[in-house]
């Protein structure tokens, strides 16, 4: 994985840039930066100020509140949004379960992109609304 | 405190270590068996050398190239650098706070062998040109005894089991080497150019002719970085009009407030390119190059803005698409790389992700991102950052592998707080190395305080340990600032001062803030 060529390729069927024409998708690889992890190695920082928006492009990672374990994340998955968009720290980490790479995109940079790619807003909105409606899903079946 | 290793004498290598270094000789370093062997004569291989042989580590330098500097033999084009040196700074050349506003001279020990760039300054310029910083970099490796093997190729790599460890064989044009730690420092020098086609049409950035011989010209340049840029600026005289095109819009490091985007000294392009002055600054996606009929050079291009097409006519295209790392077979072996780059993955050490034992000095070492907080990058890109990590990764191999362990001196705990703020105000390594190496005190209750020295962050917050405090240099692209991180009991909290406007952190309202972080760590124990 390198190239903003291989990038586009490599999200062009992510549901978060799915609207995306090929132009676009090139810009978005030109925007991010591609990043690696080890396996074992943290990501996000619970707490830590700072904070980026990531998309997985290969590899798995855990979502990782107070020790416990929230979730898993894989390919086309994101996180770091809610930090970014809120401007606050990270809630959770994300640990690197398997070498992980991701494209990522500092917080200072995050509301030009949405701004300038109202559909990848939607998506992430979309994402964000299912993260809220399942939410709500387990707290009524554990009242 | 000095930060680096404490010197010790040079050991005379031993029959089980291979030959003798015969530093000094014409030719040091015949191929056989070395502890360590460092691949690269660039500032990152000879800073590691150099600490190596200041805890007297046996290790051989081996290289390509006919003498000292690395990229810096040939490079910048325009023969002059984008890393300052100021030598009426206020601090003594000699200090440590010296290297704070010197970002060309290599680390050392000894004062004599401090702040050297500023010798060979001819005053015209606080960016000292490439001529003056390649001297500078000879004369640092002659003075402190950094013997390099020259004119020795690195052609391949392999593994070879043994009983007592792995090893890893270097393949080279005078034989080969074996050794169980191999420090790669060969810089981000490969010419890199996209699979656009009709890319063979442009000149890579690397082969850029005399600037007199595009006067009249027409330019096209892809690639909207310090190297687009620094080509633009050059050519102002000469060429007839110059475009520049790469498919985001370009920042300057102004409005980036980091060394992200194009620096200061090139911002004429884009003085010339708002006032119409014959520079064209275009944000769009080189679909492909071809000849036309006259001679000259079609560019095709699609817009970012609305992707519609554009094209257009050029007398020379000139690819400022990048470098790559010539990591020659290195991926093969399992080094995973990433980035367009290709840079390789690495631990907070600068240790491969995937291959234990390889090591990466210079500035390769950008491969370990570190926080990158707010989106900033440290400086391992540049000397000035990994001068840093060199030293520290010396002082990691030696307690890991050599059995040397580093000073850790005792520090009063009613000192704790003055010599953190101290380290903000002035420690050059957190001011280049932000948000990415810390000033670290650890305070284990049998041992009492101890200053740690520098070490990186992301090791601080992640490899546990007992209480400590880490003090770092951070900037969140509006200001600078210290951030303090407290690990107690397994748990961290970080906490960021105020700014001062003269980055002075020394004052009453930082000693008051920190002694009430510093108090809650130490339980009742006053850190001031």
């Amino acid at each position: 994985m390198a190239t903003r060529d291989e990038i586009a390729d490599a999200i062009a069927g992510m549901a978060i840039f799915v609207d995306l024409a090929r132009p676009q998708l090139i810009g978005v690889a030109s925007r991010f930066e591609e990043a690696f992890f080890p396996q074992d190695s943290r990501v996000l920082r619970q707490g830590l100020t700072g904070s980026g928006f990531y998309v997985i492009l290969d590899g798995e990672a855990d979502v990782v509140a107070d020790g416990q374990k929230l979730a898993t994340l894989a390919r086309g998955d994101f996180f770091g949004e809610v930090s970014v968009l809120l401007g606050e720290p990270p809630t959770a980490d994300i640990v690197a379960t398997r070498p992980l790479r991701c494209i990522v995109l500092g917080g200072p940079a995050v509301e030009a992109f949405l701004v300038d790619h109202p559909r990848v807003m939607f998506r992430m909105l979309q994402a964000q609304a299912r993260r809220l409606r399942n939410a709500n899903r387990r707290l009524t079946a554990n009242q | 405190m000095d930060r680096g290793p404490a010197p010790r004498p040079v050991a005379a290598p031993s029959a089980a270590a291979g030959p003798a270094p015969a530093a000094g000789s014409a030719r040091p370093y015949p191929p056989g068996e070395y502890p360590i062997v460092i691949v690269g004569s660039g500032p990152g291989a000879l800073q590691a050398s150099y600490f190596l042989g200041r805890l007297g580590i046996e290790h051989a330098v081996i290289s390509g190239d006919d003498g000292p500097g690395g990229m810096f033999r040939r490079w910048p084009f325009f023969q002059r650098l984008l890393s300052w040196t100021k030598p009426y700074a206020p601090a003594d050349r000699a200090s440590r706070e010296f290297e704070r506003w010197d970002w060309n001279s290599l680390l050392a020990l000894e004062p004599e062998l401090r702040g050297i760039a500023t010798e060979f300054m001819d005053g015209t310029s606080d960016f000292p040109s490439r001529p003056e910083m390649q001297s500078n970099l000879e004369a640092f490796a002659a003075r402190a005894g950094v013997a390099v093997r020259y004119g020795c190729r690195w052609d391949s790599t392999r593994r070879e089991e043994a009983a007592d460890g792995d090893r890893f064989v270097i393949v080279t044009s005078d034989g080969e080497y074996r050794c169980r730690f191999p420090i790669f420092a060969v810089g981000v020098a490969d010419p890199y150019a996209p699979a656009t086609p009709g890319i063979e049409l442009a000149v890579h950035y690397a082969d850029t002719r005399d600037a007199a011989s595009y006067a009249g010209k027409r330019l096209f340049i892809i690639g909207k970085q310090n190297s687009g840029f620094e080509l633009a600026t050059g050519l102002l005289q000469w060429a007839s009009r110059i475009s520049l095109s790469s498919p985001s819009p370009a920042k300057t490091s102004i409005e980036t407030r980091s060394l992200v985007g194009v620096r200061a000294r090139y911002v004429q392009p884009f003085e010339d390119s708002i006032l119409g002055g014959g520079v064209d600054i275009l944000s769009a996606s080189t679909k492909g190059i071809r000849r036309l009929e006259s001679g000259r050079f079609e560019v095709n291009l699609e817009r970012s803005d609305n992707a519609m097409p554009l094209s257009v006519e050029a007398d020379e295209v000139i690819a400022a698409t990048g470098f790559v790392c010539p990591l020659r077979d290195l991926p093969a072996l399992g080094v995973a790389t990433f980035g367009q780059s290709k840079l390789p993955a690495q631990t907070d050490y600068w240790e491969s992700a995937s291959v234990p034992g390889i090591s990466f000095a210079g500035t390769i070492t950008q491969g370990a991102a570190g926080l990158k907080k707010h989106g900033i990058p440290a400086n391992s890109g540049a000397l000035h950052g990994y001068r840093y990590n060199a030293r520290v990764l010396v002082r990691e191999l030696a307690r890991r592998h050599f059995g040397i362990e580093p000073e850790r001196p005792a520090l009063d705990i009613g000192d704790l707080r003055d010599h953190l703020l101290a380290e903000a105000t002035r420690a050059p390594e957190l001011w280049h190395q932000k948000a990415y190496l810390a000033s670290v005190v650890s305070l284990d209750p049998d041992e009492g305080p101890r200053d740690e020295g520098i070490l990186p962050l992301t090791h601080f917050l992640d490899a546990g340990g007992p209480d400590a405090v880490a003090m770092t240099i951070e900037s969140d692209g509006a200001s600078i600032y210290p951030v303090v991180y407290v690990r107690r009991g397994g748990k961290q909290e970080e906490h960021a001062l105020e700014p001062d406007p003269l980055h002075d952190f020394e004052g009453l309202p930082y000693r008051r803030d920190l002694g009430t972080i510093l108090d809650r760590l130490t339980a009742g124990a006053p850190a001031a």
